[in-house]
This record gives C-alpha cells, sequence and structure tokens, in this order.
C-alpha cells in the first residue's frame, strides 16, 4: 500500500471510445513523484488521446484519475492546470502573435501559483533562459523555427511551476543537436522534483531518460516495466516489429 | 498605468475634446465631437471583444440601444437624474450581458458572430412590441425633463461633457486591460482557445466577463446619447449598420490596439460626414464602409496602426 501512497499520478482502468472505436481501452498505471514514466507505442496505440484525458481535453467514459491526492477526473484543463499538472503538445499550439516571453509569461501567470504579472514575467525570463530561448523572447511566437516552438511548449508549461507535466513528443522533428538540448532540458526538468511523463518516438532517447516505461497497443497496456524489461517483452517486440514467429504459425496452419 | 506615456495622451485627448467646444462656445464643433467620441467609446469597447478576446460581436450596438431605453426610462418615466439614470443602465445591461454571456459564449468563430445577429434582431423585435417602452412609436423625453439640468441648452452641454467623459473612460479601460493580467488571459484566448485552456486560463470565465465590460461603457453612453437627442425608438436603437460600422472603425485603425480603435474612429466618421453632405454622395456611406471592409481585411487585416507598428516597431511602446 506504500506505493500507492506515493503515487503522484494514479490512473485507474479508463477508457474511451470515439464512435465505434476504443481508443484507450481500461489502462491503469500510476506515476511516482521525482519519477521519469515513458509511454511508447505505434502510431495510433492512444498515447495522446491518453493524455488529453489526463488533463482534461477529454472525458474519460469510465474509471478515475487521481492527481496529487485528488480525483479529477471529469475537470477541464484549465482546472487541472491550476492544480500542478502541464502539458506540451504534439502539434505545437504557440500563441502566434504574442511574443515568445509573453506566452511563457501566461504560463506562470494562470499556473499553479497564479502569480501577478511581474512575478510572472520574472519567473519567465528565468525558463527562457534555462530553454535556450532568452535571446528570442520580443520575438513573436510564429517567427520561432519549430525546435525553438517545441523548447517554447516546454518553457511555457515549466512557468507553471507544476508537480507533472506530459511532454508530448518533444524530440520529434528535432535535429540530433536539438534533440540532446532538448533532453538536457528534460533532465533538469526531473532534478528540480518535476515528475515527467513523456511520449517519444525515438527509442534510444526514451529508454536512456525513463525510470520506467508503458507500452500501449491498439489503447491497451501491454507492459510496463523498466527499459531492460520492456526491450525484451515478447507483446512489445510484436507489437513494434510484428510477429516473430508468424511464418511458422502460417505453415503450420497451411 | 502612470507611468506610461499612452496614459497622458489618453488623458490630453479627453481634456481636448472637452475643452476647445467649452472655450469657443461653437455648438458646430460641439456636434461634430460628440459623434466622434461615440464612435471612439462604441470601436473601443469592440474591440475588447474582436480585438482582444477574437469573438466577433455583430450585436454591440444592443448595449448602447438598450443603455438608450433603460436611461430614458428611468429618467422620463421614473424622474430619475441623468447621471445615476445613465450608470444603472449600464450596470443592468453589463449584468445581462453576462449571464446572457454564459450560454452564447460557448458558440465559436462564425457561429457566436450570428448568434449575436439574431439577439439582435430578437431584441429589436421585442422591444418594439414591448408596452411600457412606447412599442415601435418609441419614446420621448418630454422638455421639462430638462429642467434638472438647468435647461435644454445646459442639458446639451452637459450631455456632450458626459459623453467625453464615457469616451476617455472607455479608453483608458482598453488600456488597463491590455496591460493586465486579464487582457493577457483574453490574448490567449484569442490565440488559441484550447491552449490557452491547457495553460489555465479559465475561458469561459474571462470571455463572460469581458462580454460584460464591453457592454458597460457603451450602455452609459447609449443612456446619455438618447436622453440627448430627446427620442429613442427601436429602428434607432438597434441598428444593425450601426453595429458593422462599429467593427469597420476598429479594423480600420487597427484591431487589438488602443490608438487603432481610436483613429479608426475618428477617421470614419470625418469619411462619414463628408459623404453624407456631400450632394452626389449622400447616402453612399454605408457602400463606402462595405468596400472599405472588404480592402482592410484582404489587404491589411491588422490596420492602419498595425501598418505604422511594422514600419516603427517602436512606435508599439507608446501608441498602445
Amino acid at each position: 500500500m506504500n506505493d500507492v501512497a506515493d503515487a503522484l499520478l494514479r490512473v485507474r482502468s479508463v477508457s474511451k471510445t470515439f464512435g465505434g472505436l476504443l481508443a484507450v481501452d481500461d489502462v491503469s498505471f500510476e506515476i511516482r513523484e521525482g519519477e521519469i514514466l515513458g509511454l511508447i507505442g505505434p502510431n495510433g496505440a492512444g498515447k495522446t488521446t491518453l493524455f488529453n484525458l489526463i488533463d482534461g481535453v477529454f472525458k474519460p467514459d469510465r474509471g478515475s484519475i487521481i492527481f496529487s491526492g485528488q480525483d479529477i477526473t471529469g475537470w477541464s484543463p484549465d482546472k487541472v492546470a491550476r492544480r500542478g499538472l502541464a502539458r506540451t503538445h504534439q502539434i505545437v499550439k504557440p500563441l502566434n502573435e504574442l511574443t515568445v516571453l509573453d506566452n511563457v509569461v501566461v504560463g506562470a501567470c494562470f499556473g499553479s501559483e497564479h502569480l501577478p504579472l511581474k512575478a510572472a514575467r520574472e519567473v519567465a525570463l528565468k525558463v527562457l533562459d534555462e530553454v535556450g530561448l532568452a535571446n528570442r523572447k520580443d520575438a513573436l511566437a510564429r517567427e520561432l523555427t519549430i525546435a525553438g516552438k517545441k523548447r517554447l511548449e516546454v518553457a511555457r508549461s515549466l512557468a507553471a511551476h507544476p508537480k507533472l507535466i506530459l511532454l508530448d513528443e518533444v524530440l520529434a522533428g528535432l535535429n540530433p543537436t536539438e534533440v540532446a538540448h532538448m533532453i538536457g532540458i528534460i533532465r533538469a526538468i526531473r532534478e528540480r522534483g518535476i515528475s515527467v511523463f513523456i511520449i517519444e518516438h525515438l527509442m534510444q532517447a526514451i529508454m536512456n531518460l525513463s525510470d520506467r516505461i508503458v507500452v500501449l497497443n491498439f489503447g491497451e497496456k501491454i507492459a510496463e516495466g523498466t527499459a531492460a524489461q520492456i526491450g525484451c517483452d515478447p507483446q512489445v517486440l510484436e507489437a513494434y516489429l510484428g510477429d516473430p514467429n508468424i511464418a511458422e504459425k502460417l505453415m503450420e496452419n497451411g | 498605468m502612470l507611468k506610461r506615456p499612452f496614459f497622458w495622451v489618453i488623458v490630453s485627448i479627453t481634456l481636448a475634446f472637452a475643452i476647445l467646444p467649452l472655450a469657443t462656445g461653437d455648438a458646430n464643433l460641439r456636434e461634430s465631437l460628440i459623434i466622434v467620441a461615440v464612435a471612439i467609446a462604441l470601436a473601443s469597447n469592440v474591440n475588447l471583444m474582436i480585438g482582444y478576446t477574437g469573438y466577433v460581436n455583430f450585436g454591440n450596438v444592443i448595449f448602447y440601444g438598450l443603455g438608450g431605453y433603460i436611461g430614458l426610462y428611468l429618467t422620463t418615466v421614473r424622474g430619475w437624474p441623468l447621471i445615476a439614470a445613465a450608470i444603472v443602465a449600464g450596470v443592468v445591461v453589463s449584468v445581462f450581458t453576462l449571464v446572457f454571456g454564459m450560454s452564447i459564449l460557448r458558440l465559436r468563430g462564425a457561429y457566436f458572430g450570428l448568434a449575436t445577429i439574431g439577439v439582435l434582431e430578437a431584441m429589436r423585435t421585442f422591444v418594439s412590441n414591448f408596452n411600457p417602452w412606447g412599442r415601435a412609436s418609441g419614446m420621448y423625453v418630454p422638455m421639462d425633463a430638462y429642467q434638472s439640468l438647468g435647461g435644454p441648452m445646459r442639458a446639451v452641454w452637459i450631455s456632450y461633457l458626459l459623453i467625453v467623459a464615457v469616451m476617455g473612460s472607455s479608453l483608458l479601460l482598453s488600456l488597463f486591460i491590455k496591460n493586465s493580467k486579464f487582457g493577457l488571459g483574453l490574448f490567449a484566448i484569442r490565440e488559441d482557445e484550447d491552449a490557452a485552456g491547457v495553460l489555465g486560463v479559465n475561458a469561459t470565465f474571462y470571455k463572460a466577463v469581458v462580454y460584460s465590460v464591453s457592454a458597460f461603457l457603451p450602455a452609459v453612453a447609449g443612456a446619455i446619447i438618447f436622453f440627448k437627442n430627446g427620442m429613442i425608438d427601436p429602428g434607432g436603437a438597434f441598428d444593425l449598420t450601426l453595429s458593422i460600422e462599429a467593427i469597420v472603425m476598429m479594423l480600420l485603425g487597427g484591431r487589438g490596439t488602443v490608438t487603432g480603435a481610436a483613429i479608426g474612429a475618428a477617421l470614419y466618421e470625418q469619411l462619414r460626414g463628408y459623404l453624407l453632405t456631400s450632394e452626389s454622395l449622400s447616402n453612399f456611406h454605408l457602400v463606402i464602409a462595405g468596400g472599405l471592409l472588404l480592402i482592410i481585411i484582404l489587404f491589411a487585416p491588422e490596420g492602419l496602426v498595425g501598418g505604422f507598428y511594422r514600419l516603427l516597431p517602436r512606435a508599439r511602446r507608446v501608441f498602445e
């Protein structure tokens, strides 16, 4: 039971269907304080949907989500954000016509600390420095490169001073130098005591970063464990590479 | 606030509006300036919805017309003093708008815009059939209602100064919101409502509040103007054309900026005044307004002030 008490986020038997499609099917897991939990799975496995269920963009059909000791199932995204849960978007959503600085100030102002403008600006400047966007602070958000926009997403959520941050493919579309930089940022987030839940397709990166990994396939959790455990799980290999014994099975049946 | 140069620009313009006609005693000047002042007030407040929050409100004239009706009812039927009637009209319209906004603001984009047109038409039909407000023929201000202000002549001047105060307040309100946390939340909603929500902005509440705030000063202005004019009727009070003109003014000057709404309103009224008085072009002004709207949206969506910012980026800090 000790385990349960330590959990920052507990997802219990959560399901979501869109029309006839079961996008997330009875998924349960938890994230401990200070942990980096990875989430992997083939395209369309329901990873982003799971994020949307956790932060309130969608309401689950069944199941519950407990964050920091409180049942947040069905809360609106803004309420969840003020409770200390921040996220980035796979398809970046910069506030285009606002400056980079103002984008981050929004995060600081409306996040878990409800900072007034002036204090929020100081926090934002510090965060921009950490993610390496300080020299672009007066540019409009739409002028940033894709790598810049990804960093902006991370900066905005960091400025909110969250307990848990959901990172949705922040490495996708970056070149190797930018990837290395972003991995440094993610490690630094954890060192500040913030838990991280991260979706990533870049296997090497996520295997290195994560303390544990959850694997989804067709909306179902098919495995959970350390990188080493996941790496030799037959179900995971099958989901990614196909069934290694498929040829034999076909021959037998034929 | 006091440190912002533009605060003092607004104060100076408002004082100039107040002093110039008073010092010269020029009634013509007063009458042209009062039209400009009302236009600036309406354009500034519609800017809070469209320019700041990204919600196109075609029904913005409802605030003005409903304020006019409530104001006239309180001053003539109930015998209230003008200032009290105008403020109460503003508060009533704001509260009404807040409650109403909670439901209508669930709609986004074009659907919200369409709904506001429907509401405007519904309101006009309702008032046209509402007995206490004189149905389709409207209400008149009896001459003795002006006695408490020292006769009709003085009442006109007092109305003028009150309208100038409403104009100044509208500009200061726009400036204040633009530099506040509330304003930042509105800008975030304008740029991407879903992203704003994920960042913690309570969009439902913010939208309803700004909708309500944007109703207050236009309602006060309506109460004063229709009292000054001496009459009100549903067609004049709930005129879709005036709503659209307020939007054109705001877009012409530059949406989302305080300066833009003011300059656009002043320019548009100049143009309209010229067209209305010129013999060959009389009543042609709506055609021009329509053409202007098209040109702005197609070629200069950021308006005059936006273009000015591009030429002179530093101007952004002074002319907000």
